[in-house]
């Protein structure tokens, strides 16, 4: 059956993207922030770019904590794309700026300790072991676009909850590439501009939804 | 493992049409930029860019809907240059489905519309295209022109860089005036001279003519490699160009 996927609307960047390789993959989507539609949707996408603060501001303004908070709390998928992963943790820290994110995961966002930033291009994830995300495409390059990012991720799950499972990428130093943690799904890369590649990592999002 | 090194075809679009000339001159028609830009990303570029080379009122619109139908079936970044002159302008680019936006002279012209796109969209979002010249009498050996390479501004290439860095370059577009259409390759001098002082990624632009000027280029660590009539005529094949980058060591990604 064809996957019903929101894209969260309010107001930043490059949306049409995200939108159509979604229905590439074969979703049927909808680019709004109406609450019902938000709460029906099988799938919610939260895209992202720019500044952790722009992007938190941006998400208050249509109310998206409480949406995003209630999708999860009745187990509905979500999938934070770029900033939109970043927002999950807890903080931003931006030069002296620290904004309070939307707090699903513990830990921060802080600038790549890299030579040259933005880190800008094509890039290997070691992909986790039981990632369904990356089945199949596990030897793939994706495309990121960033200057900061999560470096740990430190949430314990107990069972009977499966454990999140968590892939790196490397650029100066190690960080956070994807995280599964049950209905919570983030990528740092953008797998809507990752080619073939990243249509696929979105198939393999919308088939466990 | 580092980064792959890029490899971006670059549509001159005119119109509603691809077009090419020599030194920006005797435009001629070389095809439908949708079709020309799915073709590439087939083919397995990296990311494409359309460069809006007679930006009028007019022009916008097509660009924008160029845009917009590219980016229905064109999974990677797509950079828009040409006529950008607001961060109006670049909203409207980035809601057909633009990534990023190339900015030339009108950042020649007033600095701080690259401070504002910066602010406003972030610095990865913005391209700074810099059309080099050599002259004698810059310090750094380069001038910095406009207009195609029709106007010198008189700034000096190595302090312009170090100025648009400050005012949120994310990137740098470097294209030779002097090698632009010779296909004598690129220009070597000036990539290192830019690959030195640049704090963020650059991108080599202008004489690509057989697959050994991008091995060439590739040496001196430049992030990606531009080029327009070489894959439009069909005399070098992306696939080709990253056979012979990674042939020679570079790390690319191959095609889908």
């Amino acid at each position: 059956m064809t996957k019903r996927v929101v894209v969260l609307d309010y107001g930043i960047g490059n949306v049409h993207s995200a939108v159509k390789a979604l229905e590439y993959a074969g979703a049927e989507v909808e680019l709004t922030s109406d609450s019902k539609k938000v709460q029906d949707a099988d799938g919610l996408v939260v895209p992202g770019v720019g500044a952790f603060a722009a992007v938190m501001e941006a998400l208050n303004k249509v109310k998206a904590p409480e949406l995003i908070d209630k999708r999860l709390s009745g187990g509905k998928p979500v999938l934070g794309i770029c900033v939109g992963l970043q927002v999950m943790f807890e903080k931003g820290l931006e030069h002296e700026l620290e904004t309070e994110g939307l707090g699903q995961w513990p830990g921060v966002v802080a600038k790549l300790n890299s030579p040259k930033l933005p880190h800008m291009g094509w890039n290997n994830v070691s992909s986790a072991k039981d990632s369904k995300l990356f089945a199949g495409i596990e030897n793939e390059l994706f495309y990121f676009v960033h200057s900061y990012a999560a470096k740990e991720f430190s949430l314990q799950v107990d069972p009977p909850f499966i454990a999140p499972a968590v892939s790196f990428a490397e650029y100066g130093e190690r960080f956070i590439a994807a995280v599964e943690n049950g209905p919570l799904i983030g990528v740092q890369f953008h797998p809507e501009k990752s080619g073939e590649a990243g249509i696929s990592l979105l198939r393999n999002w919308l088939g466990t939804i | 493992m580092p980064l792959t090194t890029r490899i971006i075809p670059c549509l001159d679009v005119a119109d509603g049409r691809v077009v090419k000339g020599i030194n920006f001159e005797n435009l001629i028609d070389a095809g439908d930029p949708v079709e020309l830009a799915s073709k590439y990303y087939q083919q397995g570029a990296d990311e494409i860019t359309f460069l809006d080379v007679n930006a009028s009122k007019e022009g916008r619109s097509t660009v924008l809907d160029l845009v917009r139908r590219t980016a229905e079936q064109v999974f990677i970044p797509l950079t828009v240059g040409g006529g950008i002159k607001s961060v109006a302008d670049v909203a409207a680019l980035l809601e057909a489905g633009a990534d990023k936006v190339s900015v030339a002279s009108a950042g020649i012209e007033r600095p701080e519309l690259i401070c504002e796109i910066a602010n406003r969209f972030g610095s990865q979002v913005l391209v700074v295209s810099l059309d080099l010249k050599r002259s004698v009498d810059k310090r750094s050996g380069f001038t910095v022109t406009s207009h195609g390479g029709s106007i010198d501004t008189g700034l000096d290439a190595a302090s312009w860089i170090e100025k648009v860095q400050e005012l949120g370059a994310g990137e740098l577009l470097v294209n030779s005036i002097d090698a632009d259409g010779t296909k004598k390759g690129f220009d070597l001098e000036l990539l290192n001279l830019v690959v030195a002082i640049a704090k963020v990624p650059v991108i080599a632009s202008g004489g690509a003519g057989s697959t050994e000027h991008f091995v060439s280029a590739a040496k001196t660590s430049v992030d990606a490699m531009l080029a327009a009539s070489i894959f439009h005529r069909g005399e070098v094949s992306i696939a080709e160009v990253k056979q012979a980058l990674q042939n020679a060591g570079s790390f690319v990604r191959s095609a889908a």
